[in-house]
């Protein structure tokens, strides 16, 4: 690694800091009771929920932290935390 | 080469200076004895004379935070402070040597308080030493103004990247009237580039500056400062000489001598008492006495090399300081000096003397008189350090 | 994708990394952010690595305005301050305390910036001590309640009233609670000319001891309670209100948050939620939030 001098970072790298690890508890989204809102993505603080080509929402696993907001705003319940491992 | 002489305030000419290195952005709060160089440079700003962004601040630690953020966005940037307001910028001090941001500033000497006093001495900036900050102190009104273009040439080249202090002596020399060779505009434009640094705050190049480094990193950004150091040991000497050879005005790079080849004692003292020395060992030198002069004009970086090579043939050497180590019994250049020959075979006594506090004025009979205190020496009387100045019916 | 990536070391359920990632939805790649230390900034750029997308500048803890000034005035003096946007995102601490001065100095100057205040009510980046955020008998571990204390004694400071006393265009409040709402106020903020303020307020799931899933139901209560009302003020007059159906009773929010704990173990008639339910009335009345 070279050192930039002006302690200058790389715009957006610290994806390599994969935070999924620290997950205890894992959101699973059921895309049967999905009602394609999008709260999920709006209210998550890794910005890791996408919207798929087919509407329905997924987290990226390898960022999520298991903090469960978007289980918690769901309207639909469409999102349950499953103990990590299970 | 057309050399347009004036007689102007000290303060004056240093402004004008700044003016013809086309600064983007000043930022500045008011304090005796700085007020006048801003407040030249608020006219120049007033009359149109300077294309650039003049901040009015509340406080000076606002002034140098403000230059942060407009140096990390690309601009070439300048402030003035003196004392409490230097003080006061203490901690952003280190942020902008760290984040490597070449501002440049003079520091008007000025006293700190308590008691309260607005006069000259240079404990502000050598409080300052360890900032990460070039410091260079200037004897006259001419090197002061000088030092303006030399230090933006040196701060922002790319191998140094360090933030630099222009010392003069506040009244003394901000506030008299002295004949100074004004830089004109296209002079200027010849002997210092633009600004144009590598990374900047730039929407098209989304980079993020004052990162957070834990143990892993830390220690070599400290180490890239000290190596800059190191870079512009060398740079001060090569902008010095390359100014010499265009405008024919040098005083000196990292140090310079005076009558100091044959000299048996050596004083060495930096900023504007460097004058008064001068005319005390044209006289001493009359009297049949081997004295002669060591100025030290960079303080930071500290140039070890140069005053061990300078005080090879010394006898005795005499160090004054307008500044004190509470606690220590000695002011900084002392300190220093000791501290640069101790690895060293050159075993040669190095007498403090600390003087010129708070504006008390420094006349030739002193310099005379620490002449022959130091010449006890030969008679086996060693003074450490002392003051040399002190009212015997206050002290 | 968010303009703050992921990878950043903000805790699970962080209030101030949603408030970033609204405050880049809302205005987009042409802004330079400028953080004061806190947590935000010590979350998002662990050296080598940082998770702004946009340019982005740390200088110290007191002095974010200011240094967002000298973009300002670099920008401006370089002829590059088109439509690139200036932001300072800071925290309660860096804003309402330790910050005020160059805040004030700032928006004296009239700089064309946004300064954003994202207020979790107590120093959390040093581990959850009082600020002048910190609001009525709020547990911090610098006003912890005990025999002589009931937590927090002092109200907390009405500063988007300081920043509208300095004649701001536009000063606002919000919740990462509402997002849509946030975003449409920080897009307003960083087009209005001038100097211009939105205070977000932004429960911290750690110093809040809440489950890190209730982030954002917290704050939306906060909201329902009426203790924090939004709204719009522009050129010192207020021109926007949230209103509020069916007002939630104070406790409702109170009663969530481990920091207020303290104040449901109490026997008899408790004065304190009174106090703060008088907070929460007195709000309503002012704001006219029903």
């Amino acid at each position: 690694m070279k050192l930039i001098i002006k302690t200058v970072a790389k715009p957006g790298s610290t994806n390599v800091n994969k935070t999924g690890a620290w997950r205890s508890f894992m959101p699973v989204f059921d895309h049967k009771l999905c009602s394609k809102c999008g709260i999920c993505d709006v209210y998550c603080p890794e910005g890791i929920v996408s919207r798929l080509d087919n509407g329905y929402y997924e987290p990226d696993y390898e960022y999520c932290k298991g903090c469960g907001i978007c289980a918690n705003e769901c309207p639909k319940k469409a999102i349950v935390m499953v103990l990590e491992g299970k | 080469m057309r050399k347009s002489m004036f007689v102007v305030e000290g303060s004056y000419a240093v402004a004008h200076a700044v003016k013809v290195c086309k600064p983007n952005v000043i930022s500045a709060y008011p304090i005796t004895p700085q007020t006048h160089i801003v407040e030249d440079l608020a006219q120049f700003h007033a009359d149109g004379e300077m294309n650039c962004e003049y901040i009015n601040v509340e406080s000076e630690f606002s002034a140098i935070s403000a230059l942060i953020g407009a140096s990390a966005a690309g601009a070439r940037t300048y402030s003035s402070t003196t004392s409490q307001g230097l003080a006061l910028m203490h901690e952003a001090l280190f942020n902008a040597s760290g984040m490597r941001l070449p501002i440049v500033m003079t520091v008007v000497n000025r006293a700190l308080s308590a008691p309260i006093n607005i006069w000259n001495d240079q404990q502000d900036s050598i409080s300052q030493r360890d900032t990460g900050w070039i410091q260079l102190y200037a004897e006259d009104v001419q090197e002061s103004a000088d030092m303006t273009p030399q230090l933006y040439k040196l701060a922002e080249d790319e191998d140094v990247l360090l933030p630099a202090m222009a010392c003069m002596d506040g009244f003394i020399l901000s506030h008299v009237y002295e004949p100074v060779i004004l830089l004109e505009k296209d002079i200027t434009d010849e002997f210092l580039p633009s600004y144009d640094p590598e990374f900047v705050l730039d929407t098209k190049n989304p980079m993020s500056f004052g990162a957070f480094a834990d143990p892993s990193t830390y220690t070599e950004f400290r180490y890239k400062q000290e190596k800059a150091m190191g870079v512009a040991l060398e740079k001060i000497e090569q902008i010095a000489n390359e100014f010499k050879d265009i405008y024919g005005r040098y005083y000196g790079g990292l140090i310079d001598g005076y009558v100091l080849d044959d000299a048996e004692i050596v004083i060495m003292a930096m900023g504007s008492v460097i004058g008064t020395i001068k005319d005390t060992i044209d006289e001493l030198r009359t009297e049949g006495e081997s004295v002669g002069l060591l100025k030290v004009r960079s303080f930071r970086p500290f140039p070890k090399d140069a005053i061990r090579k300078a005080l090879k043939n010394a006898k005795v050497v005499i160090t004054l300081d307008k500044n004190i180590s509470v606690g220590k019994n000695e002011g900084a250049l002392c300190t220093e000096v000791k501290a640069c020959l101790y690895n060293t075979d050159n075993r040669v006594p190095v007498i403090g003397f600390m003087l010129g506090h708070g504006g008390r004025d420094i006349p030739m009979h002193m310099i005379k008189k620490i002449v022959n205190k130091a010449k006890l020496v030969e008679k086996g009387i060693f003074i450490e350090s002392e003051f040399a100045d002190l009212r015997e019916d206050l002290a | 994708m968010s303009l703050l990536k992921p990878g950043h070391r903000g805790c699970a359920g962080c209030g101030d990394a949603l408030a970033g990632k609204f405050v880049l939805d809302a205005l987009g790649e042409d802004v330079i952010v400028i953080s004061p230390t806190g947590c935000l900034e010590v979350f998002t750029t662990p050296y080598p690595e940082s998770a702004w997308g946009v340019p982005w500048i740390h200088s110290l803890f007191e002095n974010a305005a200011a240094v967002a000034s000298g973009v300002e005035a670099a920008l401006k003096s370089l002829g590059k301050k088109d439509k690139t946007k200036i932001v300072a995102i800071g925290g309660d601490g860096a804003t309402l305390d330790i910050g005020l001065q160059a805040i004030s100095g700032a928006f004296e100057r009239g700089h064309d910036f946004t300064y954003i205040c994202v207020d979790n009510e107590a120093y959390m980046n040093t581990g959850i001590q009082r600020s002048s955020a910190t609001p009525l008998y709020a547990n911090t571990t610098t006003s912890p309640p005990g025999k002589m204390s009931s937590g927090n004694p002092l109200y907390k400071k009405n500063m988007p009233a300081i920043i509208a006393a300095h004649g701001s265009p536009y000063v606002a409040t919000a919740s990462i609670g509402y997002a849509p709402d946030l975003k449409k106020k920080v897009k307003k903020a960083a087009e209005i000319k001038g100097p211009t303020y939105v205070h977000v307020h932004a429960p911290c799931a750690t110093g809040w001891k809440i489950d890190s899933s209730k982030t954002i139901e917290v704050g939306r209560l906060a909201v329902e309670t009426a203790l924090w009302p939004l709204y719009e003020m522009e050129n010192g007059e207020i021109t926007s209100v949230r209103k509020i159906k069916n007002r939630k009773p104070v406790e409702e929010y109170l009663k969530l948050q481990g920091r207020f704990k303290h104040l449901f173990t109490m026997k008899g008639e408790n004065p304190h939620i009174k106090k703060i339910q008088e907070i929460a009335d007195r709000n309503a009345k002012q704001f006219g939030l029903e």
